[in-house]
């Protein structure tokens, strides 16, 4: 039988840009239509954002209204009330390095040689009070700062990681709790779990900012800030502890059955064999939750708290600036872009990364 | 005592009346001194306040509403609200979604490029803040005198005003319904067993059952008009207000197109996946069979994505739905919103959260259910399930 030796296409730029754009009419349609699309868009957002945009704050709300483009002057007069809230204004440093302590604790927990349970529990404990200590001050000469004056970035922040820090450990408590032997156990818990997980967050934060303090005694109430933060934590529990759960069903029966047989007690099968393992499963989905929950910080805006999207409420609400909610709420987007995008990227990453392992 | 301890099944039937023992113990506690507290104020605890008239009106109602119809008229009213919103957000969030992960799946790296871009961008900024915006965006359009004219429609900073059908409600349903029959018979007929002609060549009946179900739309429509009045009330200005037509209020528009924007970027890459689940070799058999590429698309690359995307879909439909409790934050009175109306006007604090929760439960099991019983309807059996 002769072979038909089919010559391989010229392989110069033309060519390939032709294969890869224009192999078919049908296929040239697209290209050009999605070409089109995307030359429009990216002409429009420069043409608005830059060319045309006024960013020195000098010409105050005037100048903006005689540009065409966007009012970044906004942003330069406005972005301590976003930024900080009303925290008091010679403070306003003590807010920003709180911000920065959240962001190198983030990082830190990014790497992997920190990734045992001491040391991550150490890295986001230590930088936890790092956090609370510059915040509320009262300490080591800072002044004090109650928590009704925390506003804007920081408070974010800081509703984020105290939920984490709450939510997380309990996740897991949970999660054991539901896979337990006994079946009263593990089902009161899966009820509580599905129950909490079937509920729209707004009304938990709801119910724990509003109604939670006729149902405690007088000396248990505390303060609004931190039982909305639990009804927060409550929340990411619910959820972490499923995908805990999950990731604890990845590891093989076989590992516990060797466990017990050579005779650990439950506290050491858990923390040393079940645990890491499970962790290392569930650690794509964790990392999905914690986008999730940052985003879902901003619902605290509902029951009254002036976290960044409040703070960006006001900082466009007031007389002058009334016109530039756009540029306010692009800036505010940007920042929960730059958190989120990161970090789901790096969870992207981390899948990536252990899928090869496991090949 | 101690060796009563020692046995394994005392001391497990110990740990859970235990276990079970203090959380209901914490609820009831919690339950009775909420009871006190609220009695304190003088609010007598029971179901009885659903009777009374609320005293305060609804922003947005389907159903017709006054502040002296009762609380479970209200309550009726919010769920029908969600309802409302939850389908319409779901609807073009799915049509968003559909497109996107086409897009993204698409051959062409531009159109990849494009679905992607959409997706992280929209994926990563927060439904409430995409609300706030949305809703700024609307309540600074132009007021009614200079408003944007185009189609009869009407776009103001009091809501898009459509024009409406002067026809009465039930020549509306009946209409609307033969609407939906337009579409839904055509595909049964072609998938039916009933009619003896061979399934390759029922498009003339099919195209006669469109043709009958829309005349009697038609119908239906002219029949209920109401007398002395043209058949479409266009929205015109009056004085300082617009008067006609069918008022889109701004904070209904802000959440539907927040949650179709929004939930459009988790639907595309749900697709995404769906079609990436789609085995190669399945789709490179249907083209050497040789299938056309909207063959290979329509009659094996989708039904097989359908089920592949459909239990997560069904999460995420119910993610959506439970995100409606947005409406609060610019005053769209949702189901939740007028749960919390009622707490601040009647103070029956308990039973309103009790109430909320029993409608969520209920929306979100019914929904689980239905997907449950379309996937078990569509799956995969016997041996067609050979990879």
């Amino acid at each position: 039988m002769e072979m038909v030796v089919v010559a391989p296409p010229a392989s110069g730029k033309l060519e390939d840009l032709k294969r890869r754009f224009f192999a078919t009419p049908r296929q040239a349609v697209i290209s050009l239509l999605s070409l089109s699309v995307i030359v429009f868009l990216v002409w429009k957002l420069l043409n608005w954002a830059v060319f045309s945009a006024v960013f020195d704050a000098s010409g105050g709300p005037d100048a903006c209204h005689a540009a065409s483009g966007a009012c970044w002057s906004v942003i330069a007069a406005r972005w301590r009330i976003i930024f900080f809230g009303l925290y008091p204004y010679e403070e306003q440093w003590r807010s920003a390095l709180a911000c920065v302590t959240v962001v190198a604790m983030t990082v830190l927990s990014c790497i992997p040689a920190f990734w045992t349970g001491r040391r991550i529990a150490l890295v986001w404990g230590v930088g936890a009070a790092v956090f609370y200590v510059l915040m509320k001050g009262g300490l080591l000469g800072l002044g004090f700062v109650g928590e009704e004056m925390w506003g804007g970035l920081a408070l974010t922040l800081f509703i984020f990681v105290t939920t984490c820090l709450v939510g997380f450990p309990l996740a897991i408590c949970l999660a054991l709790l539901r896979r337990s032997e006994l079946p009263w156990i593990s089902r009161t818990t899966g009820l509580i779990i599905d129950g909490v997980r079937s509920l729209p967050l707004i009304s938990i934060l709801f119910t724990f900012a509003i109604v939670l303090p006729f149902a405690l005694p007088q000396w248990l109430q505390g303060d609004k800030l931190y039982r909305v933060i639990l009804g927060s934590a409550l929340f990411f529990s619910a959820y972490q502890a499923e995908i805990v759960r999950g990731g604890m069903q990845g590891v093989p029966r076989g590992q516990e059955e060797a466990a017990m047989a050579l005779g650990l007690s439950y506290w050491h099968r858990i923390s040393r064999i079940l645990l890491p393992q499970a962790m290392r499963n569930a650690l794509p989905a964790t990392i999905n939750q914690f986008v999730i929950s940052f985003k879902e910080t901003s619902l605290v805006i509902i029951v009254g708290f002036f976290e960044i999207l409040a703070s960006g409420n006001a900082a466009y609400g007031t007389g002058e600036w009334r016109f530039a909610y756009v540029e306010v709420y692009a800036f505010i987007a940007m920042i929960y872009f730059v958190f989120v995008f990161s970090l789901s990227r790096y969870g992207a990453f981390l899948e990536r990364r252990m899928s090869v392992g496991e090949r | 005592m101690f060796k009563l301890l020692r046995n394994q099944k005392v001391r497990n039937a110990l740990l859970q009346a235990l276990y079970v023992g203090a959380l209901g113990a914490l609820v009831i506690a919690g339950t009775l001194i909420a009871r006190q507290n609220l009695a304190a104020q003088g609010i007598t605890s029971g179901f009885d306040f659903l009777f009374k008239s609320t005293g305060w009106d609804l922003g947005f109602s389907l159903l017709p509403a006054s502040a002296n119809d009762p609380y479970w008229w209200y309550f009726i009213i919010g769920i029908l609200n969600t309802l409302f919103l939850g389908s319409f957000g779901l609807a073009l969030a799915t049509l968003v979604g559909m497109i996107v992960g086409l897009a993204q799946t698409s051959a062409n790296d531009l159109a990849k490029l494009l679905g992607r871009t959409y997706v992280d961008v929209f994926r990563n900024i927060p439904l409430i803040l995409q609300v706030f915006f949305w809703y700024a965006l609307i309540t600074h359009l132009p007021p009614p005198r200079s408003a944007h004219e185009g189609w009869g429609m009407l776009l103001t900073s009091r809501g898009l005003y459509l024009p409406a059908p002067n026809v009465g409600g039930l020549a509306l349903l009946a209409a609307s319904l033969a609407v939906v029959a337009a579409i839904v018979l055509p595909i049964w007929l072609g998938r039916t067993s009933l009619l003896s002609r061979p399934l390759g060549q029922r498009f003339s009946v099919q195209l006669a059952a469109v043709a009958a179900a829309l005349v009697c739309a038609v119908l239906f429509l002219f029949a209920g008009r109401l007398p002395d009045s043209p058949l479409l009330d266009l929205p015109s200005l009056q004085g300082l207000n617009l008067r006609g037509g069918l008022r889109i209020p701004p904070e209904f528009s802000a959440l539907v197109v927040a949650i179709a924007i929004y939930g459009g970027s988790y639907i595309g890459e749900i697709v995404r996946g769906g079609f990436k689940a789609v085995g190669k070799g399945q789709v490179e058999a249907a083209s050497s069979l040789g299938l056309t590429p909207w063959q290979v698309f329509t009659l094996v690359r989708l039904p097989l994505a359908l089920r592949a995307m459909l239990p997560i879909l069904a999460n995420q439909y119910v993610w959506l739905m439970k995100a409606t409790t947005m409406g609060i934050a610019v005053g769209f009175t949702d189901f939740f919103m007028i749960t919390a109306l009622t707490i601040n006007h009647s103070g029956q604090t308990l039973e309103a959260i009790g109430i909320l929760m029993a409608g969520f439960l209920a929306i979100n099991l019914s929904l689980a259910a239905l997907f449950n019983r379309i996937n078990k309807a569509i799956a995969l059996k016997g041996n067609q399930l050979r990879g």
